[in-house]
């Protein structure tokens, strides 16, 4: 059925076709339409859940995590300041392999206060032992809200989801979307039913202590459950695309990568603008390319080298800052390209934009990408390759909005 | 009424690394005597935590679920929603939590849980600080106890605030239940316990549980000092019930001098000039 959802609609579509048994949550702007969505569909009988009305994200992530031990598929959703109270808890679902999904509406984190989407929030929670997942569109919203759930509860996986997708642009823009039949959504994602449960007939304990000797084992034990999710993730679209007919490529999303010589690395909705501009400079034959990155947590080393590998430039753009260094984005795609070894590694240039809610123009996009060409004319030309000067087409030198890191 | 005499000889804690003379062991091991097996405990970082669920030796013989230290309340609402999907409502949820874990930190939880009206039991095991960290004073202190963070010295004399009442706090919630209670009482304390339990909706449960190491006392003391805190009216014990609040009576109270000369934590109140 072909819908006119926005982001936040499409999430909670998937929420009640995932059959999600337990919600709780706290409202924040602008995630908060998510649980209203919800709220109305248990209310109005299309869903069978419990809505537990908590006074707090601290609150509602440990409610959910109550209801995950006993076995039940459960759901929450936040953005910024919300996810930044939750901290605490991140680590314990994920250090108890408690197979949660939360749908993350990014939003800068104050001060100064902003309502306006960037993904510090998701970011500053990057070594929470979470799969962030990013999505382009609404439909992408649904598509993998319904694959997170697999994800997360594969037993070689069995670690929390957060599928982020930005505040406003996706969370309140509508589209076409194409919702999936109950009946199909029942054959992917069969009742969840975990092998350990709170179960008086089995005592078990949830959330153990663990003295020097084992506690390492607990934590290497998570990382390798988080390396194997990469393969996870590709197995899951690959069957969901199976079933529904739509692909994202799993980890990462390349648009005109092959033979181009600068490549824009981005996450979320921008992509929408980027794959825009790509067109434009493509027609005009310029060698540019576009990947999207989807799987921020577990970072796609071999995937991103891959496609990378050829190129002279890779341009990275984060809507975050590691204040007093780079973009994070930036810095992990240095790293990743800095431990494959291979002659020619290219040049990473990193910048910094759309922070709360700043607006990512096409211009920008294409300022982006004309530096770093006129970086790889340098290049070949023998002289100093270094990405420099002015970010945006209208001369603007080093934009408040758009820095070069 | 609870009969001690009939309560099961079998254990559902057992083979905790608790302090000999442990109050806090003493008030789960009892409460668990009348909750039985069909309970699951949630908790949080703690003194009972650490003595119980450090793995591999773990001490519960029922399901325990460890939450964040402000949690422990809003865990519960998960567990309750949860085991009521499952088809489980016939299966106790009991709160577990120190008095920093509850009347401090853990109070913005424990106030949503009990005003959503979901159905657990809270106890409060209530050695008046946070002994787990070291003995650092918690808001059910007593005025005039000595703690690491309320040190006696040239210009401190130990705690300077009252303790938090915690029964009134629950009782402005309109909880169906609500108690104080003392480990020195056992027949009083799990007959609260009983109640607790066959409340429809939220119940709480205070049980005095005093702490050798944090009191300063000899661990062979702490029934005595459970029983003589609630006999020289330094621990009343009281319920609410039906909105009627309901004190018991001390009728030959002793000297507040007995209680307090046997803790260390109180040895500056009397020592002589």
């Amino acid at each position: 059925m072909r819908a006119y959802l926005n982001g936040n609609e499409a999430v909670a579509t998937a929420v009640r076709l995932a059959r999600a048994e337990v919600v709780a949550a706290y409202p924040i702007t602008p995630q908060s339409t998510i649980v209203e969505k919800i709220a109305e569909y248990i209310a109005d009988g299309s869903m069978a859940a419990d809505y537990i009305r908590v006074e707090s994200e601290h609150a509602a992530l440990a409610a959910c995590y109550g209801a995950a031990v006993t076995g039940t598929r459960v759901f929450t959703a936040t953005s910024s300041q919300g996810l930044a109270y939750m901290f605490e808890m991140l680590h314990y679902v994920s250090g108890c392999r408690v197979p949660l999904v939360m749908a993350v509406t990014n939003r800068g984190l104050a001060a100064p206060w902003t309502i306006w989407a960037d993904h510090q929030d998701a970011i500053a929670c990057r070594d929470t032992g979470w799969i962030q997942l990013y999505v382009e569109t609404a439909q992408e919203a649904l598509d993998t809200c319904l694959q997170a759930y697999k994800i997360a509860a594969h037993p070689e996986v069995l670690t929390p989801v957060m599928v982020c997708l930005d505040g406003y642009v996706l969370s309140h823009t509508e589209e076409i979307v194409d919702v999936p039949d109950q009946e199909a959504v029942d054959v992917f994602l069969p009742p969840y039913r975990p092998e350990y449960a709170v179960d008086p007939a089995r005592p078990i304990v949830f959330g153990i202590g663990a003295g020097p000797e084992l506690y390492p084992a607990f934590k290497h034990y998570q990382h390798q459950a988080m390396l194997r999710a990469r393969e996870i993730i590709e197995d899951v679209d690959r069957e969901f695309a199976a079933l529904f007919g739509r692909s994202y490529g799993g980890l990462v999303d390349p648009y005109y990568c092959d033979g181009a010589e600068v490549v824009l690395v981005l996450m979320g909705a921008t992509a929408g603008t980027a794959r825009e501009v790509v067109d434009d400079l493509r027609r005009r034959g310029e060698q540019v390319g576009l990947l999207r990155l989807r799987s921020f947590r577990p970072f796609p080393v071999a995937a991103l080298r891959s496609v990378l590998a050829g190129t002279k430039v890779v341009a990275v753009l984060d809507r975050d800052c590691s204040f007093g260094y780079e973009g994070v984005l930036a810095t992990e795609i240095k790293a990743a390209l800095q431990g494959a070894n291979v002659p020619g590694t290219p040049e990473v240039a990193g910048f910094t934009g759309g922070l709360g809610g700043s607006d990512i123009r096409p211009e920008d996009l294409a300022g982006i990408f004309r530096r770093c060409l006129e970086a790889v004319r340098r290049r070949d030309r023998g002289e100093s390759p270094a990405v420099s000067g002015g970010c945006s087409e209208n001369g603007k030198a080093e934009g408040i909005n758009l820095w070069l890191s | 009424m609870v009969k001690l005499k009939e309560l099961p000889g079998n254990e559902l804690v057992q083979g905790s690394y608790a302090c000999a003379g442990c109050g806090g062991i003493l008030a789960v091991r009892m409460a668990l005597k009348v909750l039985g097996p069909e309970t699951v405990i949630v908790t949080t970082p703690s003194c009972l935590l650490g003595v119980t669920t450090f793995y591999p030796q773990l001490a519960f013989k029922v399901p325990c679920v460890n939450v964040t230290f402000p949690s422990t309340a809003a865990a519960i609402s998960g567990v309750v929603a949860g085991l009521r999907r499952r088809g489980k409502s016939g299966v106790k949820v009991v709160g577990l939590a120190g008095d920093g874990g509850t009347v401090d930190i853990g109070l913005q939880a424990l106030s949503g849980a009990i005003e959503r009206g979901d159905n657990f039991i809270f106890i409060c095991y209530d050695n008046e600080a946070y002994m787990n960290t070291g003995v650092q004073r918690s808001g059910s202190t007593p005025p005039g106890a000595r703690t690491t963070t309320t040190p006696v010295g040239r210009a401190g004399r130990g705690e300077d605030r009252p303790k938090k009442d915690m029964l009134a706090i629950v009782a402005a919630h309109n909880i169906p239940y609500a108690a104080t209670a003392s480990i020195g009482y056992p027949q009083d304390y799990l007959t609260k316990v009983q109640k607790a339990m066959e409340t429809e909706g939220p119940a709480y449960v205070q049980v005095l549980a005093p702490c050798p190491p944090g009191w300063g006392y000899s661990s062979h003391l702490t029934v005595k000092l459970a029983r003589l805190a609630v006999q020289t009216g330094q621990w009343p014990l009281a319920e609410y019930e039906g909105g009627r609040l309901t004190v018991k009576e001390v009728a030959n109270p002793r000297p507040l001098n007995e209680y307090l000369a046997l803790q260390a934590r109180f040895a500056h109140l009397l020592a002589s000039k």
